[in-house]
């Protein structure tokens, strides 16, 4: 076969304003129902360069269940209640805080740390962001690595959880200054394009 | 389908409603009384213009002297006054994708209803303005189609209004058209929305700042490294030059591929005027099994 041809990507534009009745759903944020057997809270606030709270920004976590298997199962839009779909969306508040229903994801590989896929779309962001939100408890899973390993201390940590005593998480976005989180560019990623 | 929307909380919009009470007289409600008295400080569209030249213009010096061209938005661009505070001052920080994020979340019939992809019926009547048929194809970087996935829209109404809380546009809501649609990619990555053709709206980006007509469209693809959230204009749009989110892509070729055709071919006799937008998302970064490849569906499993 002929290698396909490089198509040129169609290049992104802010998410803007106005999404509210086109991306919220019912139980967006709902991986499964708050308080069934294993949920936990996933909860932080977006912050912009100048420290304060971005009111307009959404969110999207998309991770492996509790055993570390990818979900491949439709309904994420009209959740049952009992499949795990693995995505979830919201809308942070006007005080920039978001709350997702989850599970804390298990090692994709043995040996992996795990972790929660993130993309970032905000107004005057004119492109998402990706980055990923670390479980903090695999110390030595989480010094192999690839990733963190390749960040400095200050910035490795912009990606590691905190664990509540509830047993959620906390952890913040911070788009720009003090602590901006680490956010990543998969685009000239290495290995086999087929 | 969209939740019935309670228009009456738009009509009553708290902003709006201040507004009209800080003109001391019933005057007519006209554009100029609906700008609030602080937007005569704001930058005027030629001082937003020389910013946006000058910084093409150096692209275009840069261009000239072997550097790559820039397929995608500049996430700082200073002429997008929301974007100085909201973009990282850091460079994206370069990473291979791991397991999850070499598969895409799975939507399907269930998650959406074939009616969903019409947004000119959601509601009892028939929406005001230019019904439009909008449809293309969603391919990745490797030119195959992106098969079974979800495709989200949303826009203004054709009078350039949103429901929106926000939209402070004193411009008429549409009680039939809501504004957002869905549907799923059939197996070789097509998609077809019915809806109206969205009018221009003003913005407060800076003095006299005007959006072109567009509508957001949401794209999943195989993979989580493939999401995009991006606008589709339509051609010709005298606005283009003066618009600091279309200039946010600096190389023009880039800049082309958010423009939608008109296609006569497809024009409904007496019913609606077509346009075609394919989209191409980023390559993908894993090897495909042959029966993805073929782009079957994800309710499988």
């Amino acid at each position: 076969m002929n290698k396909p041809t490089q198509l040129a990507p169609t290049p992104a534009q802010t998410v803007g304003p106005f999404f509210g009745y086109a991306l919220p759903y019912a139980k967006d944020r709902e991986l499964l129902p708050p308080g069934s057997p294993g949920s936990i809270r996933l909860q932080g606030t977006v912050y912009d360069g100048a420290g304060h709270p971005i009111p307009d920004a959404i969110l999207e976590i998309w991770q492996a269940d509790a055993d570390g298997k990818v979900p491949h199962h439709t309904g994420s839009l009209v959740r049952d209640g009992y499949t795990f779909t693995g995505f979830g969306r919201t809308a942070v508040g006007n005080t920039g805080t978001f709350t997702f229903t989850t599970v804390n994801p298990g090692p994709t590989e043995a040996g992996a740390a795990p972790f929660i896929a993130v993309a970032v779309f905000a107004r005057g962001l004119m492109n998402r962001l990706f980055t990923r939100v670390y479980l903090p408890e695999d110390e030595a899973a989480l010094s192999r690595d690839r990733l963190l390993s390749s960040l400095d201390p200050e910035r490795r940590r912009t990606l590691i959880a905190r664990r509540d005593p509830d047993g959620g998480l906390s952890w913040d976005i911070r788009l720009q200054g003090d602590g901006e989180t680490v956010f990543l560019d998969f685009r000239d990623a290495e290995g086999p394009s087929t | 389908m969209p939740e019935e929307i309670n228009l009456e909380i738009f009509n009553a919009d708290p902003i709006t409603e201040d507004l009209a009470n800080q003109t001391t007289e019933a005057a007519p409600k006209t554009y100029a009384s609906a700008v609030p008295a602080g937007d005569a400080a704001l930058e005027s569209q030629a001082d937003l213009s020389a910013e946006m030249k000058a910084i093409g213009e150096a692209y275009g010096r840069a261009l000239k002297d072997g550097a790559p061209a820039e397929i995608q938005p500049r996430l700082d661009y200073a002429p997008y006054r929301s974007s100085v505070l909201r973009h990282p001052t850091k460079s994206l920080h370069h990473a291979d994708p791991e397991t999850i994020e070499l598969y895409s979340p799975a939507f399907g019939h269930m998650d959406v209803h074939a009616l969903e992809s019409d947004l000119t019926i959601a509601h009892n009547g028939e929406p005001l303005g230019e019904r439009i048929i909008v449809s293309g194809r969603v391919l990745d970087g490797d030119g195959r189609p992106v098969a079974g996935q979800l495709v989200e829209i949303w826009q203004a109404n054709s009078a350039g209004r949103y429901i929106h809380k926000r939209d402070q546009h004193p411009a008429p809501i549409d009680p039939n058209f809501t504004g957002v649609g869905r549907c799923i990619t059939g197996p070789d990555g097509t998609y077809s929305f019915t809806t109206i053709k969205p009018g221009a709206y003003p913005w407060k980006n800076h003095l006299n700042a005007w959006r072109p007509a567009h509508i957001h469209f949401s794209l999943f693809g195989s993979e989580f490294t493939q999401r995009i959230i991006t606008q589709m204009y339509f051609p010709g749009d005298q606005l283009f030059p003066l618009d600091p989110i279309y200039q946010s892509i600096v190389d023009q070729d880039a800049r082309d591929r958010l423009v939608a055709t008109y296609n006569h071919e497809q024009t409904k006799p007496e019913w609606a005027m077509a346009y075609n937008w394919d989209i191409v998302l980023t390559g993908s970064k894993r090897t495909w099994t042959e029966n993805e490849a073929l782009g079957a569906e994800g309710d499988h499993e």
